[in-house]
């Protein structure tokens, strides 16, 4: 007999983790944002699913948050800044994509070793769902390491945070003070995320993180 | 549950929302002083309370001394932040419309910190804790130059990161606790987690205690994830500074200190001891030379806050009930004396004009009370008798030298190099000649002074309750 329930949450687990390696080698932020829509698409869909097979209503909350915010209003209000700000649309990542996918493949091998072997007494459903989202937090961490524009590395901070709810609803009956927090914190992120890309513009004309990171503060050392 | 948590929480709650409706700074400047005032009053009535738990807080002896010093730091800071604003409007540097922000976001930070601190939820813990990245953030930023935005951008990437890591740790313990204790909030309730620990399963808990240490380590300022701490401090707000030293890094470490003692109860779980040993070690390490190497008097101090994070996360890494005793009086210690430090600092930036070490000269000469302070201040964080940091760091070392002779060593090693750099710099700020015409010293020095005096108090006399608080929390700490 086919277990629906698990190979649905498996496939849109999957389908998640798909989407931050597509985020790793994209070039132009477009695109790069397109990708981040389509992954919290997923994410949206795993946690309907979620709320709809184990029956637990507030999920949906959850479900309906991640999709109006990450997959509707932030998309649109990144490409908008992209757009008025007129920011190079292509952007040469600090690693190789070659590179970068290596390490991107290590690290979700990294990930399956850690849990599995700490797992052992959980449901297959939870082992599986925790190694996938470890893997798109790791994979978010990468993203922001291995991209020196603004732009995308909120992009990826957001990523590690659809690995962190992917984590959340895949626990059952997690309390929904934790959702909410995560729904909360990225929305004030946003905002905070948003000031600082106009403050970045007005002080140094471009998004590129290089040039901040060479300017160290403390002058005449 | 007493109400008089709950007037500590909602006091600095309301007061953020109702001084973002205040205009004149002056006044708000004076409500902030009195809302922090009526905070540390009801915070003191917590000593008549006896302790409880409900869902979302606790009261227990872990946390009302935290909570209390949270209160006097808040109080005192407000004070100074009187004096400096007032400075900081004459020279044009903030306007009125930033203080109206600057209020309401000081009153919204102290009420994550404390909700942080009586929050009896990991869920709730963590939410604060995230709030004050966001407060203090917003407030590192407030001067808008190049170099605050770099620092604030900096501070929020890399805190954002610790707490997206902190909050996987907090799913990965309700994960293993959620198959014993059921479902729901209990699961995820500090009590309740203490009591069923011994049957929580410690290979999950183990995994979630290393990314519960990354990630709030993160915001202890724990080598190597401090490099946002030094910017922080020297680009924001120096009552900024005195906060985020005095009451952050301390809530901060008292989050990582509540999951170990849920390992400590576990007893199958791994020992947190190594890897707190090794970070607080490696900043210890990192932290002392390079205070020789700073030429920026706010930076200086900060890294002494990375140093003297590490000492006390190596107290806590070594354990017993003597070591986990000296960490305990040291976090308090630390808070008091460094937050000093930053109010005399405050104020000498503010008289010569620069925060470079090497323009400020001879504040003894040019402002006696305040040079003298300045001089206390480093003395005692520097770890000499007759202040409190001497006898925390006293203990620490001894207990150390009874338990791993080797670690003893290194930590004494570090203590002294960081003693140099300081004595060193004390020397050039506080004696000779000064260099140029100063400017007459704005607001009060109560504030620095009430600091001082409670530190030396304590190195000379602890009172009775307090260390049996220390000491009930010490054994708790395993």
């Amino acid at each position: 007999m086919i277990d629906i329930a698990y190979d649905a949450s498996h496939l849109l687990g999957t389908l998640v983790l798909m989407t931050s390696f597509a985020l790793l080698y994209q070039r132009r932020l477009f695109a790069l944002l397109h990708v981040f829509t389509v992954q919290a698409l997923a994410l949206a869909a795993a946690a309907a699913w979620q709320a709809y097979a184990h029956d637990d209503p507030h999920l949906y909350i959850t479900a309906v948050l991640t999709l109006a915010l990450k997959a509707i209003a932030i998309p649109v209000a990144l490409h908008r800044i992209v757009q008025r700000m007129n920011i190079q649309r292509t952007v040469e990542p600090a690693l190789g994509i070659g590179l970068t996918m290596l390490a991107g493949v290590s690290l979700v091998t990294l990930s399956i070793l850690l849990v599995l072997p700490v797992t052992e007494g959980a449901t297959a459903l939870t082992r599986e769902d925790l190694a996938l989202s470890l893997s798109v937090v790791l994979l978010g961490l990468l993203m922001m390491i291995s991209r020196r524009n603004a732009v995308s590395q909120v992009v990826g901070f957001m990523s590690i945070e659809n690995g962190l709810i992917l984590a959340a609803v895949g626990v059952a009956g997690m309390p929904l003070v934790v959702e909410m927090s995560i729904a909360f914190s990225v929305m004030v992120a946003f905002i905070i995320f948003g000031i600082f890309l106009f403050q970045i513009r007005e002080r140094f004309e471009t998004l590129d993180m290089r040039r901040i990171e060479s300017f160290r503060g403390e002058s005449g050392e | 549950m007493t109400p008089f948590l709950h007037v500590v929480l909602l006091t600095p709650l309301l007061s953020a929302a109702a001084l973002a409706l205040v205009p004149d700074w002056r006044l708000a400047a004076r409500l902030n002083i009195g809302a922090s005032g009526l905070t540390l009053l009801a915070a003191l009535a917590l000593f008549a309370a006896p302790a409880g738990a409900t869902v979302y807080l606790v009261l227990d002896a872990f946390n009302i001394a935290l909570i209390v010093l949270t209160a006097f730091v808040g109080l005192t800071t407000a004070v100074f932040s009187a004096g400096y604003i007032g400075h900081e409007v004459d020279s044009g540097t903030l306007t009125p419309r930033k203080l109206r922000f600057y209020h309401a976001m000081y009153q919204a930070f102290l009420f994550t910190m404390l909700l942080a601190l009586s929050a009896n939820n990991l869920g709730v813990l963590w939410v604060a804790v995230e709030g004050a990245t966001l407060t203090t953030v917003l407030m590192v930023s407030l001067y808008r130059t190049a170099a605050a935005i770099e620092a604030a951008w900096k501070y929020f990437i890399l805190c954002g990161v610790g707490i997206a890591l902190a909050l996987f740790g907090t799913i990965l313990i309700y994960m293993a606790a959620q198959p014993v204790m059921g479902p729901g909030l209990p699961a995820m309730t500090w009590t309740a987690l203490q009591e069923a620990a011994a049957r929580i399963d410690p290979n999950l808990l183990n995994l979630a205690f290393v990314f519960l240490l990354i990630g709030y380590g993160t915001k202890v300022g724990l080598a190597p994830l401090h490099a946002w701490l030094p910017d922080a401090h020297a680009e924001g707000p120096t009552p900024i500074s005195a906060v985020l030293s005095g009451l952050l890094l301390n809530v901060a470490l008292y989050a990582v200190l509540r999951f170990k003692m849920l390992l400590a109860a576990n007893g199958a779980a791994l020992a947190p001891g190594p890897l707190m040993v090794t970070m607080g070690l490696a900043s210890l390490l990192l932290a002392g030379p390079m205070l020789y190497r700073r030429r920026d008097v706010k930076r200086f101090f900060a890294y002494s806050s990375i140093e003297h994070m590490g000492i006390i996360t190596i107290a806590f890494g070594l354990g017993g009930p003597l070591a986990n005793f000296a960490g305990l009086l040291h976090m308090a210690m630390h808070s008091l004396t460094k937050s000093a430090i930053f109010f005399a600092v405050g104020h000498a930036v503010q008289v010569t004009g620069t925060q470079k070490l090497a323009g400020i000269r001879g504040l003894t000469v040019s402002h006696p009370a305040l040079g003298w302070g300045l001089l206390a201040g480093v003395v005692a964080i520097a770890g000499l008798p007759p202040f409190g940091v001497f006898m925390s760091e006293f203990l620490l070392v001894t207990s150390g030298v009874a338990a791993q002779p080797a670690l003893a060593l290194a930590l004494a090693a570090g203590i002294l190099i960081a003693f140099g750099a300081l004595v060193l710099r004390a020397q050039q700020l506080c004696f000779g000649a000064p260099l140029a015409e100063t400017a007459p010293l704005h607001g009060t020095l109560a504030p620095l002074y009430a600091h001082l005096a409670l530190v030396l108090t304590a190195g000379v006399w602890l009172p009775g309750p307090l260390v049996g608080w220390f000491r009930t929390v010490a054994a708790l700490l395993g």
